[in-house]
C-alpha cells in the first residue's frame, strides 16, 4: 500500500502554548495579589475591581479556563495528531477555537471585574459569554471527532479516550448548571433555588474538577510522559480500566461539597459512597504513571520533564487521596469552610495541573523549534522554586484550617464560646503569609520558565508544518450480516453527538421549567420573597462576590449554632435564585446576620470594617455610600423572579418601585436617628435591607417543630 | 429535591453514551492488543522516503 505524506500543524499548538503561558502568568499575579489581601486588606487599594470579592473570581477563572485549559488545547491539539497520524481536520476550525477561546477569556476578565457574575462559583461568567463557551466548545468538538474520523491509525490509544470524556461531560455539565434567566444584557438568575441551585452548582462543581481538571491532563500525562521517558506505560490494560471507572464514578460525587448542610442526608450520603470508591480508579491512574517510570528513575535524575511529572503525578495521588478523605462526614465537619480546602485545592492545581503544564510546555516547544531546551539547569531551578513553592503554599493553610477549625469549636469550661470569630482570622495571619510567600516562588519559577521558553525558541527554527507519513487506514469490509450499531457507526459521529447536544437542550429546557416552579412551593410558611429592595441589596451582595469570604448555611453544630444562630433549614433558600452558601468562611457566616446589628453598625461597617471590629481584614466597601441603586432594573427583575414561580402579585413589578422606595426611606430615616444622612437610594441602604433580612423569616412565628430533647 | 432528577437524566444519559462507546470499543477490538499500543506511539511517524513520491 501507498504511504500517505502529510503535515502536522503545530501552528495552532504554538499559539494554545503562548496562550497559556500569558494567562498563567495573569492568573498567578492575580493569586497572588488576593493571597496578600488576607493580611494587607489595603491592597485591595478601595477600588471595586481589585477587591477580593471580584479578583478571586477572576484569578479562579484565569488558572482554571484559561491557563490549565489553554494547556489542555494545546497539549491535546499536539498529541492528538500525532495519535491519529493525521492534521488535524479543519485549519479554519481550529483557529475559530483558538480566537474564540480567548475572547472569552478576555470578556471574563472585564465583565467580573466589572462586577457582572452569577453568583454560583466557577460558573460566574453571565449568560452571553456562556453562550459562547458552549458555541465554541461544539467547534472544538468538531474539530476532535474530525480528526478522530479521518485518522490513519485504527487503534484509539487511551489518551484519545480522555480527551472525548473530556469533551462530552464538559459540555452537559456547562448547559445544565447554566440553565439562567437573563434580566438585562449582562444579567441573569440562576433559574435553580437555593437547595436545589446548590446541588446543581455542586455537581457542576465537582465534575469541572473531574473533567476539566484531571481528564484531559490524565490524558496528556498518558502521551506525554511515555514520550519523554521514551517508554510505554506501565500497564495499557490498567490505563484502560482506570479510564473507565474513573469516568463512570466521578459523575456522583458532587454533594460531598454540601455535607452537614441543608441538603436531604441521603444525597449527602451517595456523594461520600462514591467519592470514597474513586481512591480505586485514581490511584491506578497515579500508580500507572509510577511505575512507567520503572527502571527509568536515572532519568528523572538528569530530565526536568520527569521531575515536573513525577511531582505533578504524586501531587495527583495525593489530592484524589486527601479529597476521599475530607468526604468522611467526621473530617468534613473540621475541613469544611476553613483554609484546609484551600490547601488541598492547590495541590492538585499548583502540582498537578501546574507541574503537568510546565512539562508539556518544555516537551513541545523544543520539539516544535527542531532544538533541545536553552537550559536544562535553569529548568531544574524552575522545578525546584516550584516544588518549595507548593509546600510553603499548602502546608501553612493545613495548619491555618486545623488551627481555625478548632478554635471555632472550642468552649470554655462555662460553655460559651471561647474565641471570637476575628480571634480565629488574626491568629492563622503568619500562615496567609507563609502561603503568599509559596505564591509568590512558584510564580518565580514560571518566570524562569518564560525566559527559558524565549531562549530555546529563538535557538531553534519553528516548523510550522511538520512533515509526517503513514498508511492510510483500511476500511474494513463486513462479511456478515450487519449489526445495527454497525449502521449506526457509520453514519457520521459529528452529526450523532450534535444531534445529541441539541435534543438534550432541548429536553431540558422543556422539562426544567414547569417542573422547577412546581417543587418551588414554600415549605416554611414564613419564609416570604424578598422586598424589591432587598432584592436590589441581594443583587449588590452577589455582585461584589460576598460568598466568597462569608457563608449562609449554618451547619447543625453546637458552636455554630452558639455562635450564629438556629441551623439552616432547607425551607428557607426556596426565593433564592442563585443560592449564596459559600464554600470558605474568611469572615462570619451570615445566614443569621439579620437584626443582628443595628442599621447604623452596617453602614460604619462597610465604609470602615475595622472601626466596628478592630484587626478586621475585610475590604472597605466605600462606593457603596455614593453609587446609587438602579431603580430602572427593579421591574425586569421582579418579572424574572415571576416567571419562576417566586409568587409576587400579579403586577407587582410595577409597583415595585414605589415599595422599594419606601422601604428605602425608612431605612434612612432610621439611620438619621443614628446621626448618619444618607441619600435613601444609595447602594448601602438596599445592601443593609438585604443584611436585616438574612436569615429572619423563620422567626417570625413562633417555630412549628420541637426543640430537639 | 425534584432537580435530582434532572440530574439523573443528565447524568445517566452520559453514563449511557459512555457504555455504548465501552461495548463499541470491545466489539471492534480496540482493547484486544494491549501490547503493541503503547509501545507504538513511542515511534515517530518522520518521512523515510527522501523523495517527493506520494
Amino acid at each position: 500500500m501507498q504511504v500517505e505524506k502529510f503535515y502536522y500543524d503545530n501552528k495552532i499548538v504554538k499559539a494554545f502554548g503562548f496562550a497559556t503561558v500569558i494567562f498563567g502568568i495573569v492568573g498567578m499575579l492575580a493569586g497572588l495579589w488576593v493571597a496578600i489581601q488576607f493580611y494587607a486588606p489595603q491592597s485591595s487599594l478601595n477600588f471595586a475591581p481589585t477587591t477580593f470579592g471580584r479578583l478571586r473570581p477572576l484569578h479562579t477563572n484565569a488558572i482554571i479556563f484559561a491557563f490549565v485549559g489553554n494547556a489542555s488545547f494545546a497539549g491535546i491539539y499536539y498529541s492528538l495528531q500525532r495519535l491519529c497520524k493525521a492534521r488535524l481536520f479543519s485549519d479554519k476550525l481550529s483557529w475559530i477555537h483558538f480566537w474564540g477561546w480567548q475572547a472569552i477569556i478576555a470578556a471574563a476578565a472585564v465583565t467580573l471585574l466589572l462586577g457582572f457574575t452569577t453568583g454560583k462559583e466557577y460558573a460566574e461568567l453571565e449568560w452571553p459569554i456562556d453562550i459562547a463557551i458552549t458555541l465554541v466548545w461544539v467547534v472544538f468538538g468538531i474539530n476532535m471527532l474530525g480528526t478522530i474520523l479521518k485518522r490513519r491509525e485504527k487503534h484509539l490509544y487511551v489518551a484519545i479516550w480522555f480527551y472525548i470524556a473530556t469533551w462530552i461531560t464538559v459540555a452537559m455539565l456547562h448547559i445544565v448548571n447554566s440553565i439562567e434567566i437573563p434580566v438585562s444584557f449582562m444579567k441573569s438568575y440562576s433559574w435553580y433555588a437555593g437547595v436545589q441551585d446548590a446541588l446543581v452548582q455542586w455537581w457542576y462543581g465537582h465534575n469541572a474538577v473531574a473533567f476539566f481538571l484531571t481528564t484531559p491532563v490524565l490524558g496528556l500525562m498518558y502521551y506525554f510522559l511515555p514520550k519523554a521517558a521514551n517508554r510505554p506505560v506501565y500497564s495499557y490494560r490498567l490505563s484502560i480500566i482506570h479510564f473507565w471507572s474513573l469516568i463512570f464514578i466521578y459523575i456522583w460525587a458532587g454533594p460531598h461539597h454540601l455535607l452537614y448542610t441543608s441538603l436531604p442526608d441521603w444525597a449527602q450520603s451517595l456523594g461520600v459512597v462514591f467519592s470514597i470508591m474513586l481512591i480505586a480508579p485514581s490511584w491506578g491512574g497515579m500508580l500507572n504513571g509510577l511505575f512507567t517510570l520503572r527502571g527509568a528513575w536515572d532519568k528523572v535524575r538528569e530530565d526536568p520533564i520527569l521531575k515536573f511529572m513525577v511531582v505533578a503525578i504524586t501531587c495527583y495521588g495525593m489530592a484524589t487521596f486527601e479529597g476521599p478523605l475530607m468526604s468522611l462526614k467526621s473530617v468534613n465537619a473540621i475541613s469544611h469552610f476553613s483554609d484546609w480546602t484551600i490547601g488541598h485545592v492547590h495541590i492538585g492545581g499548583l502540582g498537578w495541573n501546574g507541574f503537568m503544564a510546565f512539562a508539556i510546555l518544555y516537551y513541545m516547544v523544543p520539539k516544535m523549534w527542531g532544538t533541545d531546551i536553552y537550559s536544562k539547569k535553569l529548568a531544574t531551578n524552575h522545578f525546584w522554586l516550584g516544588t518549595i513553592g507548593i509546600i510553603l503554599y499548602a502546608v501553612p493553610l493545613y495548619w491555618a484550617g486545623f488551627t481555625q477549625s478548632l478554635m471555632w469549636k472550642s468552649f470554655t469550661e462555662e460553655g460559651q464560646l471561647k474565641f471570637q470569630f476575628l480571634e480565629t482570622v488574626t491568629n492563622i495571619i503568619p500562615m496567609y503569609i507563609t502561603r503568599s510567600v509559596g505564591g509568590a516562588l512558584y510564580l518565580a519559577g514560571a518566570l524562569v520558565m518564560v525566559y527559558n521558553l524565549v531562549k530555546t525558541m529563538a535557538k531553534g527554527k519553528f516548523v510550522a508544518n511538520e512533515a509526517a507519513e503513514a498508511q492510510p487506514l483500511v476500511r474494513e469490509v463486513a462479511h456478515k450480516k450487519e449489526y445495527w450499531h454497525r449502521v449506526v457507526e457509520r453514519k457520521p459521529l459529528t452529526l450523532l453527538v450534535l444531534s445529541l447536544v441539541v435534543v438534550a437542550i432541548g429536553g431540558l429546557l422543556e422539562i426544567i421549567p414547569t417542573f422547577l416552579v412546581k417543587e418551588n412551593i414554600p415549605t416554611i410558611a414564613s419564609v416570604k420573597p424578598y422586598t424589591p429592595l432587598e432584592l436590589q441589596g441581594r443583587d449588590l451582595y452577589i455582585k461584589e462576590g460576598c460568598y466568597t469570604c462569608h457563608s449562609q448555611m449554618i451547619r447543625p453544630f453546637r458552636d455554630e449554632v452558639a455562635r450564629y444562630g438556629e441551623y439552616s433549614k432547607a425551607g428557607e433558600f426556596v426565593y433564592d435564585h442563585p443560592f449564596q452558601w459559600g464554600s470558605k468562611r474568611t469572615g462570619p457566616d451570615l445566614a443569621r446576620i439579620g437584626g443582628k446589628y443595628p442599621d447604623s453598625w452596617h453602614y460604619n461597617h462597610m465604609y470602615e470594617p475595622s472601626s466596628m471590629s478592630p484587626g478586621s481584614i475585610m475590604p472597605r466597601y466605600a462606593w457603596m455610600l455614593d453609587n446609587l441603586i438602579d431603580t430602572s432594573s427593579t421591574a425586569a427583575k421582579i418579572r424574572a423572579m415571576q416567571k419562576m414561580g417566586v409568587p409576587y402579585p400579579e403586577g407587582y413589578d410595577k409597583i415595585a418601585n414605589r415599595d422599594l422606595m419606601k422601604q428605602a426611606d425608612a431605612i434612612a430615616a432610621n439611620l438619621k436617628k443614628e446621626k448618619i444622612e444618607t441619600l435613601s437610594n444609595t447602594e448601602i441602604v438596599a445592601v443593609i435591607a438585604y443584611l436585616q433580612r438574612v436569615g429572619t423569616d423563620i422567626k417570625a412565628e413562633p417555630k412549628p417543630v420541637a426543640e430537639n430533647k | 429535591m425534584s432537580v435530582i432528577i434532572i440530574l439523573l437524566i443528565t447524568s445517566i444519559s452520559i453514563a449511557g453514551l459512555f457504555l455504548f462507546a465501552f461495548l463499541w470499543g470491545v466489539k471492534s477490538g480496540q482493547f484486544e492488543d494491549d501490547y503493541s499500543p503503547p509501545a507504538r506511539i513511542l515511534f515517530d511517524d518522520k518521512p523515510t522516503t527522501k523523495t517527493k513520491t506520494i
